[in-house]
């Protein structure tokens, strides 16, 4: 099993989201989070340049079955990305091993509860 | 409304204006009557603060990505028709029949320039008269928004409305409040509007339906989830649109007695009626009233009156609001199934709702009215009465939405009315004005 966490800009998330579930990726979590890389906004509020440290972003956590991880990182890699080279800023996909999944309603472990 | 300037108090006026001197020396300008004044200027003011509500309104029923986008365009419609209408949108509403009486036209009110002394026979100074109706134009190009949210571009909704007001308020205004209008000279006593059931509601909401129409739906719309950014926005924004109707109404009687009077008690009892009777329908329906429902229902009751404020009893605005409630209720349940997306129902509540209002009034009228219609013309009576009604709506139904087509392929072809499909994804705050509404989300 495998924990993917995609952290993507804000306007990405309805083409994203729309991509995964054609995919038939359809158990995902979205989260606002804020944070920052290479990216540095520059907002002009009323004429004044003003640089935020932290920058607003959109995480999707999802939990998938080994055979999965490609389907979800090309997806997303394909999705969030900004024109055809990319932007800094269009973000980061982290996969990681997975350890466990219980689901809560009938207490299955591992697999078969993703 | 009751009081406008005749053609012939139009070339006292000029004749005045040509000798300002000898004007204040002859003192025959009426005084002012600083009671009435002072309601007026209230009433102006009560009148715009509707617009920031409905922006609360609107902009709470978006989604998140669209909420300044929205609020923006109520906004937009205070900035841009406050300077349209000083300019010529008075002088087009309120001059002397042109065209055959399709608008008036007086190059004195242009600019307001021929009302810097005058003193209306009311005891009202005219410069309050017109900002009076300045805010109606500003608030019904901002009720369309309602129909076509969350796909519109900026620019092209500037565009939009700014000829919307020009090509359709204008001639309507006309029509119904000039004295030499159309409809305010039908029948015995004229279309009844007290305060713009056709001109703002009727008008808004037909021409909002022509435009979702014209526009197509928002992507992925009946399936994609469209959740309301902010529920509580839409309650205040409910909250204040009835403060300010009060001005709306009440105001539309230009006067500070018996009329504004009763039409701030049965706007009052309207709205409630209405409020209470759409949620007791989706309580004995679905188990659960909510906001929206008591949202929705103080707006139905609230436009259905404001035709008939000026001739019905309780009972009547109690009969009409429960009735408004039912009707549009209908309406907006009939929309899933008719397909088009009225986003935020503004057909549904503003252009449904004054029908009712419009035609309904007619069976609720106070028996003083008829004596005074009578007199004027012999044996008029509710069937003559009810004629007058329906053509002034069917009138009002095919100008509205035959004009709106034709301005919206026209703004469509040149500035481009639609939000490109990247920027409806994106959302309009972002896409259009690069900023975020919901800053406070931000740990920043």
């Amino acid at each position: 099993m495998k924990l993917i966490t995609a952290i993507i800009q804000e306007d990405k998330l309805d083409d994203v989201h729309e991509a995964l579930l054609n995919a038939e990726i359809e158990r995902i979590t979205v989260s606002r989070v804020s944070g920052h890389g290479q990216q540095q906004e520059i907002t002009v509020l009323r004429g004044k340049k003003v640089m935020p440290n932290l920058i607003p972003k959109i995480q999707i956590t999802i939990a998938c079955n080994d055979q999965y991880e490609d389907t979800i990182v090309d997806t997303v890699l394909r999705t969030a990305r900004h024109g055809k080279d990319g932007k800094i800023g269009d973000g980061k996909i982290f996969v990681q091993e997975l350890k466990e999944c219980v689901r809560i309603r009938t207490g299955e472990r591992g697999i078969k509860a993703i | 409304m009751t009081q406008r300037i005749t053609p012939r108090g139009w070339a006292v006026l000029a004749a005045l204006l040509a000798i300002p001197s000898l004007a204040l020396a002859q003192g025959d300008t009426p005084p002012t009557d600083s009671g009435v004044t002072s309601w007026m200027m209230t009433s102006t003011t009560l009148v715009l603060l509707m617009t920031p509500g409905l922006a609360l309104f609107y902009g709470g029923l978006v989604r998140t990505k669209n909420v300044l986008g929205t609020m923006m365009q109520s906004f937009a419609a205070m900035a841009v028709v406050g300077v349209l209408w000083s300019v010529i949108g008075y002088a087009l509403s309120f001059g002397p029949n042109i065209l055959g009486g399709l608008v008036g036209w007086n190059s004195d009110l242009f600019l307001l320039k021929g009302i810097d002394d005058t003193i209306m026979p009311s005891g009202v100074p005219e410069y309050v008269f017109a900002m009076f109706q300045g805010k109606f134009a500003i608030i019904t190009p901002a009720l369309i928004a309602g129909a076509i949210a969350e796909r519109v571009s900026f620019k092209g909704w500037i565009t939009f409305i700014t000829l919307w007001v020009l090509f359709v308020y204008a001639p309507l205004c006309h029509w119904v409040w000039a004295s030499d209008g159309f409809f305010f000279n039908m029948g015995a006593k004229g279309a009844i509007d007290f305060a713009g059931g056709t001109v703002v509601h009727i008008s808004s909401g037909v021409s909002g339906l022509a435009l979702a129409i014209f526009l197509g739906a928002r992507r992925g719309y009946p399936k994609l989830s469209t959740s309301p950014s902010n529920m509580t926005y839409v309650l205040l924004g409910a909250g204040l649109l009835w403060v300010g109707w009060f001005g709306f109404n009440a105001g539309s009687a230009v006067a500070s007695n018996i009329d504004s009077a009763r039409a701030l008690t049965v706007t009052q009892v309207a709205a409630a009626t209405a409020a209470l009777t759409w949620v007791l329908i989706e309580a004995v329906l679905h188990g659960k009233p909510t906001s929206l429902g008591m949202a929705s229902g103080i707006l139905a009751g609230l436009v259905v009156i404001t035709p008939a404020a000026g001739v019905v009893q309780i009972s009547g605005a109690i009969a009409l609001g429960f009735i408004a409630s039912v009707v549009c209720y209908t309406m907006i349940t009939l929309k899933g199934k008719l397909g088009y997306d009225d986003s935020l129902d503004a057909f549904g509540v503003h252009g449904v709702g004054g029908i009712v209002g419009a035609i309904g009034l007619t069976f609720f009228i106070r028996q003083s009215w008829w004596v005074d219609a009578g007199t004027k013309v012999a044996g008029w009576n509710w069937l003559s009465q009810l004629k007058v009604q329906l053509v002034a709506v069917g009138t009002t139904i095919l100008f509205a939405a035959v004009m709106t087509l034709i301005i919206a392929f026209v703004v469509q072809k040149t500035v481009g009315l639609r939000i490109s499909e990247a920027g409806e994804k994106t959302g309009m705050d972002h896409d259009l004005h690069g900023e975020r509404g919901y800053g406070l989300n931000n740990l920043n």
